[in-house]
């Protein structure tokens, strides 16, 4: 049996987005900027696409959304447009976002600190999220823009949106989230948050890989990213990926309909902390930053004694996938940084495993999961000298 | 950046079979007990190396026999990536029927060579070298503890990466070893530099004594010394070949020859030529010149003469020297 339990990295496509994408590769595959019929035929599905894409996040008529080709143009454009608006161009030079964002936030905010932007990286609180009066005590008057995610990627946890929103709005700055790891996980509504700028990508909610949106509130600066022909109003040239766009629409509804929602809530949740709760059975696991606030489908767990990658490689043999944020589990050899933020054990960098479910896992696949992460874990412990020889209990409760 | 480097694959598809196997199936992972080693008849050492915090840790055991010295049965316990227990397994391996004076000269590249499965193919994608470092490692531990002597007995330098407990002499050899000519090649290597970052270069939020940055500049610098005393040897011995030779003695050795065989022929014509510059373009040897007197503007500098000086120069001197004037 195959599980896949990494659905913060990406997801499978749905059948019915593929269905809905399947006519414009090869019969109705016209370029939507040209003037024939073959290019117009293609405009009923794209906006039809777009009018998901819009309800999904509730966003006004008069907002934009480009269609980017994922979430890191999206963060890219938002962060770089800013630059270019506020901080070349005017007088503020500063911005504020998170330790624990994604590296193409991070990325992006480290390169323009090469440029003499200012920025503030705000820690996570010991359970991993950050507090709305963190970003009230940094914002000042140069301040250019607040860059706070939506959801965390490995620890699924929420993060105070609305209040940030409502703190960025009173003081005048604009507010961008990434909301990548929340969309067709919970609600998300850019007007009752007070969202101005928002990212996603829609091969994390069960669309396909290379196209993401971004949404701008209407009255709000961006400088394109991709300058070139007038696709996307001006916004972002080149032209558009007509299939990818439909799927993503196909694939926004569907995530963001309330029986999705609801289903996520209740039987993915369910599936989740059947996992979790089996795993935590075994002595010496914890869920980082605790298990109050998040978003439904994740869970990262440390296993004390038990390497990230080495579990990985264990639960691969039984194809099974998941997902770690030790170092070693990739090219880089330093931690993740989320796992890092924590601070207080460096030994969870190293020691936790993160699953990550979707509305198409199965009991089956959970109840088969559980066995082999099981005696993963007993091998893996068996061999370890830290579990067999360090005090116990030393990983403190987060 | 090539195409081979543009989509990065999983590094799992670079471990070696042997990697795996042992990954899978550890034949010397375990304990030594009290009383396995009296039975054996030897003594028991244990060795701990590494910290849960940086990642790996290895537990190391051995029971010697105390008349020999020698290493009667090796087993370990390890806390790591696939790779660290891997590399543990061969350490713990490659002690066993050894003596201990024996034993701490097995180094890490040792470690790693063991676990290829074929002699010119590494075992492990650079950044999990870090691994057998740690294998390596804990045998002076253990050694020491045997010993009843410090472990800065066999490693006389100091600890230059607190965090991955990296020592000076790991750091100089395997940039001698591995010819590495950047931190980021030392820290795939030896995972030196791959934490805290203090050790990098001055500026961390822990002032060192000695840094990355300063070990390779030495390093470097004492090869780049080495290399010029060779050279300098093999010029005197006569035995220099043109691939050895700094680029004085390649500008001397080529000036010679054409001193000898090229310029009287020019010169005769009421021309001449100089030497620019030699680059290394390999496998080639490129050498520009500029054509005087009466050879700059000659039809035939770009055709027979500079056949003739490119095949006197090939001959005499370095099959893969290209002439080319400018």
């Amino acid at each position: 049996m195959e599980v896949y339990l990494d659905n913060n990295a990406t997801t499978k496509v749905d059948p019915e987005v593929f269905k809905a994408m399947e006519p414009f590769f090869c019969h109705i595959y016209g370029n939507p900027n040209s003037l024939h019929k073959f290019g117009a035929g293609t405009h009923p599905k794209m906006v039809e696409a777009l009018d998901y894409l819009y309800a999904g996040i509730n966003a006004a008529d008069q907002d934009d959304i480009i269609i980017t080709a994922n979430a890191t143009e999206s963060n890219n454009t938002v962060i770089k447009g800013i630059w270019v608006d506020k901080i070349l161009n005017g007088n503020k030079n500063h911005i504020i976002t998170s330790e624990v964002e994604h590296p193409s936030i991070t990325a992006v905010c480290k390169f323009l600190e090469t440029q003499g932007v200012s920025v503030t990286y705000l820690p996570v609180n010991e359970e991993g999220v950050l507090e709305a009066q963190q970003v009230a005590d940094y914002i000042k008057e140069e301040t250019a823009l607040v860059s706070i995610m939506w959801a965390n990627n490995e620890t699924g946890k929420l993060f105070p949106i609305k209040e940030i929103g409502q703190i960025c709005r009173d003081a005048g700055v604009p507010f961008h989230t990434d909301a990548t790891q929340a969309i067709g996980k919970i609600p998300v509504d850019v007007q009752a948050c007070n969202v101005n700028y928002l990212s996603f990508s829609a091969h994390k909610f069960h669309g396909p890989k290379g196209v993401g949106g971004l949404y701008v509130e209407k009255g709000f600066e961006l400088t394109p990213l991709l300058h070139g022909g007038e696709q996307m109003g001006g916004h972002r040239a080149g032209t558009v990926d007509v299939a990818s766009m439909i799927g993503m629409g196909v694939a926004m509804k569907l995530a963001t309909s309330p029986e999705a929602l609801a289903y996520e809530n209740t039987e993915v949740k369910r599936l989740r902390d059947k996992l979790e709760s089996a795993i935590l059975e075994i002595p010496e696991t914890i869920v980082i930053g605790g298990k109050e606030n998040r978003t439904p489908n994740t869970t990262l767990i440390s296993i004390r004694g038990v390497e990230g990658e080495s579990m990985l490689w264990d639960m691969n043999q039984k194809t099974i996938g998941a997902s770690t944020g030790s170092a070693c589990a990739s090219e880089d050899l330093e931690a993740n940084p989320v796992m890092n933020a924590f601070g207080s054990d460096s030994e969870l960098a190293h020691t936790g495993v993160r699953f990550s479910l979707s509305r198409f896992n199965t009991e089956e696949e959970i109840d088969y999961a559980i066995s082999v992460i099981k005696g993963a874990i007993a091998r893996l412990r068996s061999i370890s000298s830290s579990y067999a020889y360090t005090p116990k209990n030393h990983v403190s409760e987060l | 950046m090539a195409k081979n480097d543009l989509i990065s694959g999983s590094i799992w598809d670079e471990y070696s079979n042997q990697v795996i196997r042992r990954m899978d199936n550890p034949t010397h992972q375990g304990e030594i007990t009290e009383e396995r080693a009296k039975e054996l008849g030897g003594k028991l050492i244990i060795a701990d190396f590494g910290a849960e915090s940086c990642g790996d840790a290895v537990r190391l055991y051995w029971c010697i026999e105390e008349e020999t010295n020698k290493i009667l049965e090796s087993k370990f316990k390890s806390f790591g990536c696939g790779t660290a227990i891997a590399s543990s397994d061969a350490m713990a391996e490659l002690c066993e029927g050894k003596t201990v004076d024996e034993a701490v000269k097995i180094t890490n590249i040792d470690v790693e060579k063991a676990l290829r499965d074929h002699p010119d193919v590494p075992a492990v994608p650079p950044q999990k070298m870090h691994c057998s470092v740690m294998a390596y490692d804990v045998i002076k531990k253990a050694a020491a503890t045997y010993k009843g002597v410090d472990m800065e007995s066999f490693e006389t330098e100091v600890i230059i990466c607190e965090c991955a407990r990296v020592t000076l002499g790991t750091i100089q050899e395997v940039i001698r070893i591995n010819d590495l000519k950047t931190v980021e090649e030392i820290t795939d290597y030896t995972k030196a530099g791959a934490f805290c970052k203090s050790c990098i270069k001055p500026g961390g939020h822990e002032e060192k004594d000695i840094y990355l940055v300063d070990v390779l500049k030495d390093v470097r610098a004492e090869m780049e010394q080495e290399k010029l005393k060779e050279a300098a040897d093999a010029s005197a011995a006569g035995s220099a070949t043109f691939d050895k030779m700094t680029i004085v003695q390649r500008i001397k050795t080529i000036d010679e020859v054409l001193d000898a065989d090229i310029r009287p022929m020019l010169m005769m014509d009421g021309g001449n030529m100089e030497i620019i510059d030699i680059k290394e373009n390999m496998p080639f040897y490129d050498l520009y010149i500029r054509y005087l007197g009466a050879c700059s503007g000659c039809a035939s500098g770009d055709t027979g003469t500079l056949y003739a000086i490119e095949s006197v120069l090939k001959q005499k001197v370095d099959e893969n020297i290209r002439v080319l004037p400018i």
